[in-house]
């Protein structure tokens, strides 16, 4: 269902003969399929010297025209190889970390601490919907894609935020997404996009139109089963993850054809009879186990192996009725590539009650000839990881926490008997929220340094047994700030991975929700719930520029560059916001 | 031609009483005094409504004593139904699904939860707590209060307006609000439910000329702040422009400690404001 109001005011309103004229042409290519256009013009003149002027100069106002709609709207072809690639050519961002290591690391540096207090808007694009926008845009030659509440996509000119196309799925009235009506962002490979929906479907969107190419369900939106997170192009695959944690759900891992849709392979988060893990779960609650997948994992092309962070068992504050470590939820998975095989797993938190959803981002660092993974989780600590293995190397607390005052022989934090939820409830760090959350991380291989959003706040965590009903709330629990707790306080903190030492923080006048972009420039940027994007010096944290956006974040910023000048994107309250230099 | 309008005609008769029995149904409690759905919904209740209404419905910092019999918007079950679904516009209680505390509650959980409501209700109206009459003599008068509060317009601006508070806060907390103005300065602790953020914490800076200001802060950002002083003089500041910046959870209230304000006076200015909240 496409939402024709803007697309009917846009660009293309008046140019649609000529659109077909320039399908599939690349900018180059574009501005050759002109020329024979000219020419006709020109052998007009031939009649009348003055007609044949204002023909050329319209013929040329035309072409200009053309060339500046269609050199940004005709992106070439996104292979497979160009994914792998990504930081090769950064005026692109082309997943939702910008490439496959997850570092949301841009590389361009004509934005720096030298020039960045003349930062500028550049374009502002409201997406007429309300709620909380988590979108990371993705950009391709020049085509800015992005998503928005219930589901809408929308393609826009990246130097001007005008409209190219808007597709905006028909979602039933009964979908039941946990936290808002929100999406993360899309996939592309070749010439589609890819979006997962709130009625959890993945659909593949038409790179130039919008135009739906294929539509599949993965699972019964009646159950509580959504997406909401940015699906990952590996190959010819597109790889996403499940929502419903709080629903009870069976949480899995899928991945679809590129081109048909057809599904490869899907890893359930919770093993059924049989299966390594089953074991975990006490009688049938691995049935409703939920360890949904709702942020988006990073790949390593070396090893073929995806790395997919999953979330809380459900209910997930209540542990009474299942018993046992409650695999793989919370946990980081190495999964094959192409057959979806588990290689490895890391469990964060065994046995969690206290909803701390392990789905940040993990980010892929190459240090000392040691193949790492770093995540910092949302129960407030900061692991590093051997990918190869999945061995722990380390893990320190990065956030206020009180949960765990000891560690197994792994390394990993225990939890203490008396940090379990009771029924009267009692005081808990972090609290339900965590330490971090899906607010996404940056690492700068420049400064070797981990930026993440993070919030120090403690919640009286009490049970409230509720039996499963499908489709129903499940989470058995309820908190509630504690009385005995300090103002809630957010950071954004730069640890050194390999340490896990806070080189600095950023204190913001109160927590927020947005994800952080660090750049060659030696920038970091982020933003905050009072509204403002901030650019702070890589090195010392300090704030070199703001923008007052008018509302609160909850995505994450990314950086591109058309026609050689750079932009830094971010989407605030209900608008995708561009800021480059004047 | 004729079937066919005479069909329509049908199906829209049909469609008025389905539409009919429909809305009778949503008006009714088809849970009412099930002590087994009260049970469900006393959970369902703890879930979604007690972070601000407290266990047991006794009332928190931020939303009313749903125990009172009487209460300020709601009282029949529909009504209750039709807040709980929708939120109430101009104050903290949001519509269902939307609290930022997990999914929104289907119908039948509404009227678990509503039967819950009906089942610790105090029956009895409890008896006045104080002298109505003396206590708003005091608000205006001896006790001070309305130097920096207001109520239905009349009064201070320094401290947050009272008009609504005693539909909003139990008794005991707005006691200890006024024995304990510091322990928590306002109860918006949860960006969800707190579409302005004011907090009523101290703030004192020092300008570039040396000029020292402290008063509350109406809302601050990373990098200014709006406040207003004693004087209910507004000042909108950047910091990078002061000399200095301190906020403080202190609160500009004086301590009302009982040998300021005794008990029975405290009692008096409570039935007082409560009054006001159920009115």
């Amino acid at each position: 269902m496409k939402c024709d109001q803007p697309w009917k005011s846009g660009p293309f309103s008046a140019e649609s003969g000529a659109r077909k004229k320039s399908r599939g042409f690349s900018p180059g290519v574009a501005a050759q399929g002109l020329k024979p256009k000219i020419k006709s013009t020109q052998r007009g003149a031939e009649a009348s010297l003055f007609h044949a002027a204002l023909k050329l100069t319209f013929a040329v106002s035309l072409a200009a025209l053309f060339g500046l709609l269609f050199s940004a709207y005709a992106a070439a072809q996104v292979t497979p190889d160009r994914l792998i690639d990504a930081s090769k050519e950064p005026q692109n961002w082309l997943t939702y970390s910008g490439d496959y290591s997850g570092r949301r690391f841009s590389s361009l540096d004509q934005i720096n601490t030298t020039n960045a207090r003349s930062l500028t808007a550049k374009w502002v694009y409201q997406t007429a919907a309300t709620g909380k926008l988590e979108t990371t845009p993705l950009v391709v030659d020049g085509v800015l894609y992005a998503t928005a509440q219930d589901d809408r996509a929308f393609a826009l000119d990246a130097r001007t935020g005008r409209p190219v196309w808007m597709y905006q799925r028909q979602l039933p009235q009964d979908i039941r997404p946990c936290c808002g009506h929100v999406n993360r962002g899309l996939a592309i490979l070749d010439d589609k996009v890819f979006l997962g929906t709130l009625d959890a479907h993945v659909i593949a969107l038409d790179s130039k139109t919008g135009n739906v190419i294929w539509d599949v369900t993965a699972a019964e939106y009646q159950k509580g089963y959504s997406f909401t997170v940015a699906p990952l192009a590996v190959k010819n695959l597109i790889i996403i993850g499940v929502s419903g944690g709080e629903y009870g759900v069976r949480g899995f891992i899928d991945a679809y054809d590129a081109l048909t849709g057809a599904r490869r392979w899907r890893f359930y988060t919770v093993p059924g009879p049989g299966e390594a893990g089953h074991e975990t779960w006490e009688g049938d609650s691995w049935k409703v186990g939920g360890a949904p997948a709702w942020n988006t994992g990073t790949y390593d092309p070396v090893t073929n192996q995806i790395f997919w962070p999953t979330g809380n068992p459900a209910p997930s504050n209540r542990g009474a009725g299942r018993a046992g470590d409650n695999l793989y939820s919370n946990s980081l998975l190495a999964l094959d590539a192409d057959t979806g095989k588990l290689n490895w797993y890391f469990q964060f938190t065994k046995h969690d009650e206290h909803d701390w959803d392990a789905t940040q981002v993990p980010i892929i660092i190459d240090s000392a000839g040691k193949h790492l993974i770093a995540q910092a989780n949302r129960n407030g600590f900061f692991y590093l990881l051997d990918r190869s293995s999945g061995k722990l190397i380390s893990a320190t607390a990065y956030g206020k926490q009180t949960w765990s005052d000891s560690k197994d022989s792994e390394g990993r934090p225990v939890a203490k008997k008396e940090a379990s939820p009771t029924l009267e409830g009692h005081t808990v760090c972090p609290g339900a929220l965590g330490t971090t959350n899906f607010m996404a991380p940056t690492f700068d291989p420049q400064t070797n340094l981990f930026y993440v959003t993070s919030r120090d706040q403690c919640d009286i965590f009490s049970t409230a047994p509720q039996p499963y009903e499908a489709g129903h709330a499940y989470y058995g629990s309820a908190y509630f700030p504690s009385d005995e707790a300090e103002p809630y306080r957010g950071f954004l903190k730069a640890i050194d991975p390999l340490t896990g030492h806070i080189k600095w923080q950023f204190e913001h006048t109160s927590p927020t929700w947005s994800g952080a972009l660090s750049t060659a420039g030696g920038l970091v940027f982020t933003g905050d719930a009072e509204g403002n994007f901030i650019a702070l010096d890589t090195t010392t944290g300090k704030p070199l520029w703001h923008f007052q956006m008018g509302g609160a974040v909850y995505a994450a910023p990314m950086a591109f560059a058309v026609d050689g000048k750079e932009y830094v994107a971010i989407a605030a309250g209900s608008a995708v916001y561009a800021f480059g230099l004047p | 031609m004729r079937n066919s309008f005479l069909r329509s005609c049908w199906g829209a008769t049909l469609f008025f009483f389905i539409l009919l029995a429909r809305s009778k149904a949503d008006d009714r409690n088809p849970f009412a005094n099930d002590p087994k759905a009260a049970k469900a919904g006393e959970y369902e209740f703890r879930i979604n409504c007690a972070l601000c209404h407290g266990l047991g419905a006794r009332g928190g910092g931020r939303g009313p004593d749903l125990t009172r019999a009487q209460k300020k918007h709601t009282h029949s079950d529909a009504e209750m139904f039709q807040v709980i679904s929708n939120g109430l516009p101009g104050t903290a209680m949001p519509a269902n699904g939307t609290n930022g505390q997990g999914v929104g509650m289907t119908d039948e959980e509404i009227w678990q939860i509503i039967t819950y409501i009906r089942s610790v209700e105090v029956k009895a109206p409890a008896k006045p707590i104080g002298n109505v009459a003396h206590g708003k003599e005091l608000f205006y008068g001896d006790a001070n209060c309305s130097l920096c509060h207001m109520i239905d317009g009349k009064g201070g601006r320094l401290g947050p307006d009272l008009t609504g508070v005693g539909g909003s806060r139990t008794g005991e907390s707005i006691i200890d609000s006024v024995r304990n103005p510091s322990r928590r300065l306002a109860w918006g602790l949860t960006e969800a439910t707190k579409e302005f953020p004011q907090e009523y914490e101290t703030v004192t800076v020092v300008t570039a000329d040396g000029k020292e200001i402290k008063g509350v802060a109406l809302n601050e950002d990373n990098f200014s702040v709006q406040m207003m002083d004693s004087n209910e003089q507004i000042y909108l500041l950047e910091k990078d422009k002061l000399r200095s910046f301190k906020k403080s959870r202190e609160s500009m209230m004086p301590v009302f400690s009982a040998d300021v304000l005794s008990d029975k006076d405290l009692d008096d200015i409570v039935a007082y404001l409560v009054g006001l909240g159920v009115k």
